[in-house]
């Protein structure tokens, strides 16, 4: 596949912010699957995220040199998608599913329960940096509902008594 | 890990053939496995018996209708963009961005039989003459995207993906395209926005995606389910598949149908099309004990609400259509008796309210006013009004009034809740006529 390339050979950085040589490969990976070169845009913003755990400023314009699409292209992207983060996160992003299913199988009881828990709200991080709690669109988990996910793991069905013995093993 | 509640001995490849081959502990089915299992036999008969026109010829006959919820005839998506003997050399977009609320069904097939799926996309390439496949998987599904991986490389490294697929002279690649949140990436106008890096805002129709989608060209986009059919549909021809749904539908085929809400054994079966929501209920079950059904949802959040005299009803899209709603995805969602229909309904606009890609007026500023009169009812601080201005809010998200189905999918449980449980919302009225539901719309409130 064609695309216009603009990378070089140099590392790009903006206000410090150099990306990653492994990300850089990456990006150039996933650039591969496209006809253009901006479709590659949301992987490499979960690319930098993976590493930095959210995306800062300067990593939206080392990714607008890196494919060659103005800053306003990826920051708009940036913004627009739930799961790429544009300030920082915890250890551990915490999404409870709010959807229907699981609000029918108790969802706001198990999502009061994590507030008390944790003593944060949707969209707030802990003191320690190690959790930060969001919700999300329907996990496709309803069979096991209520539903979330923790990094990258599933659960379901959850009840509040068993919130404290889940989070052990996120440390 | 979600599993087919159906036991290996019912699942047959003649009645089954979107689950015969699914192991009963629920782990994947790859290559070698789904090689001994007829697997990859449809492409290898397409190649030798079939054309791009008698392939599409015999979907069209199955009437294979889409299973993402919209029931578009999928022969019928591909000869809009296959017309005549002209050859667009576009892409096949498999649709894996499921997030319809109460659907578990594709992410099923993804995680543990990625080549069925691969198989279908081959088909639909070579269909369409298609160059490129992308599986736009939703960022959620890590485990589904690992497998599905791991299953293109094996079907790259097997000749059936790549140059020259099994020796038949044509190319075709398949991506795996994976995306980061927001519902509205499943609207195929917004998947295919997403797809180029672009924020998920849907497109103006016509031109339509099957004429001019992803980068200008011809992009010919299907559901997970549906693209999982048309192996068997090629390898056993549409009469076949028709007998499939053993009368019960004018639909062809199977449907993986699923229960979820509070019954005793929620789940997945695949059933032929048009099976009753009576059997669906009976397998999951029935409902837990001390819970008897209020009202239940046919397939998915944007899907109306039925009540329980319905569930005698074929699943199809044609009959449940006539009874007011939409199949939708086919999984339906019950409510129990002491569960309250308005917070229910707030719940879902609130859904609604969030997704919305914000580009039409209706749904940008409509949905957040939904939520706001809902919130009011649910807490018994509605106005005199309150009622009849929901309702008129339906109508103005219903069809026609926006670029996609966003809006109207979220007025339709919006309008049938009140259409069937109106003394519920009525109970929520406890003020008389005030402004609070003609104020400005409460920006940043949902």
């Amino acid at each position: 596949m064609t695309h216009a390339s603009t990378s070089t050979s140099a590392p790009i950085a903006t206000d410090g912010f150099v990306l990653h040589d492994e990300d850089r490969a990456a990006i150039a990976h996933e650039r591969e699957h496209y006809p253009h070169p901006q479709a590659a845009s949301i992987e490499a913003l979960k690319i930098v995220q993976k590493r930095h755990g959210w995306v800062p400023d300067a990593a939206i314009e080392a990714i607008a040199r890196e494919l060659g699409v103005p800053p306003a292209s990826i920051e708009g992207v940036a913004t627009f998608y739930s799961l790429i983060f544009r300030q920082p996160v915890g250890r551990h992003v915490i999404l409870i599913c709010d959807s229907s299913s699981c609000f029918l199988t108790d969802y706001e009881a198990l999502r009061d329960a994590f507030f008390e828990h944790l003593g944060i709200g949707f969209g707030q991080t802990t003191p320690d940096d190690r959790f930060t709690l969001l919700p999300v669109c329907c996990l496709g988990a309803c069979d096991r509902g209520p539903a979330l996910m923790i990094g990258d793991d599933t659960y379901g069905p959850v009840t509040p008594e068993e919130i404290p013995k889940l989070l052990e093993a996120y440390a | 890990m979600s599993r087919i509640l159906q036991d290996r001995d019912e699942r047959r490849p003649e009645t089954h053939p979107l689950t015969f081959r699914l192991n009963d502990d629920g782990t994947s089915v790859m290559l070698d496995a789904y090689r001994e299992q007829q697997g990859y036999v449809s492409v290898e008969r397409a190649f030798r018996d079939l054309t791009s026109k008698t392939l599409i010829d015999e979907l069209k006959t199955a009437n294979l209708r889409g299973r993402g919820g919209g029931g578009f005839s999928a022969g019928l998506k591909w000869s809009l963009t296959m017309q005549g003997e002209g050859i667009p050399r576009g892409y096949i977009v498999c649709n894996a961005d499921e997030m319809e609320p109460g659907t578990f069904k594709d992410r099923l097939l993804l995680e543990q039989q990625p080549h069925l799926l691969i198989e279908g996309m081959i088909l639909a390439g070579f269909a369409n003459n298609a160059y490129q496949g992308y599986i736009f998987m939703r960022g959620e599904y890590v485990d589904a995207a690992r497998t599905v991986q791991r299953a293109l490389e094996e079907a790259r490294a097997a000749g059936w993906l790549g140059r020259d697929v099994a020796g038949s002279g044509w190319d075709f690649d398949i991506a795996l395209h994976t995306g980061a949140g927001r519902y509205i990436c499943g609207e195929e106008t917004a998947l295919i926005n997403s797809l180029e890096g672009k924020r998920a805002s849907p497109r103006a129709k016509p031109p339509f995606p099957g004429q001019s989608g992803a980068w200008g060209k011809p992009t010919v986009v299907n559901n997970v389910e549906t693209l999982c059919n048309v192996p068997s549909v090629v390898l056993h021809g549409a009469d076949w598949y028709q007998g499939l749904s053993q009368g019960k539908s004018g639909d062809g085929g199977t449907k993986l149908y699923g229960v979820s809400g509070k019954v005793k054994r929620p789940g997945l079966w695949e059933l032929p099309m048009g099976t009753t929501g009576n059997e669906l209920l009976e397998r999951a079950g029935g409902m837990r004990d001390g819970h008897t059904l209020k009202t239940w949802l046919p397939g998915g959040g944007s899907t109306g609400f039925l009540l329980p005299e319905h569930l005698e009803l074929g699943l199809d899209f044609d009959t449940i259509g006539k009874a007011g709603s939409r199949l939708g995805t086919g999984l339906i969602a019950v409510v129990a008796d002491d569960q309250s229909v308005v917070s229910l309904a707030r719940n879902l606009e609130e859904f609604f309210a969030r997704e919305s890609c914000g580009w039409c007026t209706p749904c940008r500023d409509g949905l957040p006013w939904s939520v706001k009169l809902l919130q009011a009812l649910e807490a018994g601080e509605g106005e005199r009004g309150d009622i009849d201005l929901l309702e008129s809010l339906a109508v103005d998200l219903g069809p026609g009034r926006t670029f996609c189905a966003h809006a109207p999918g979220a007025a339709m449980p919006l309008a049938s809740a009140i259409h069937y449980f109106r003394d519920e919302f009525e109970r929520g009225v406890t003020r008389g006529q005030g402004k609070a539901h003609a104020d400005p719309i409460p920006v940043g409130s949902v």
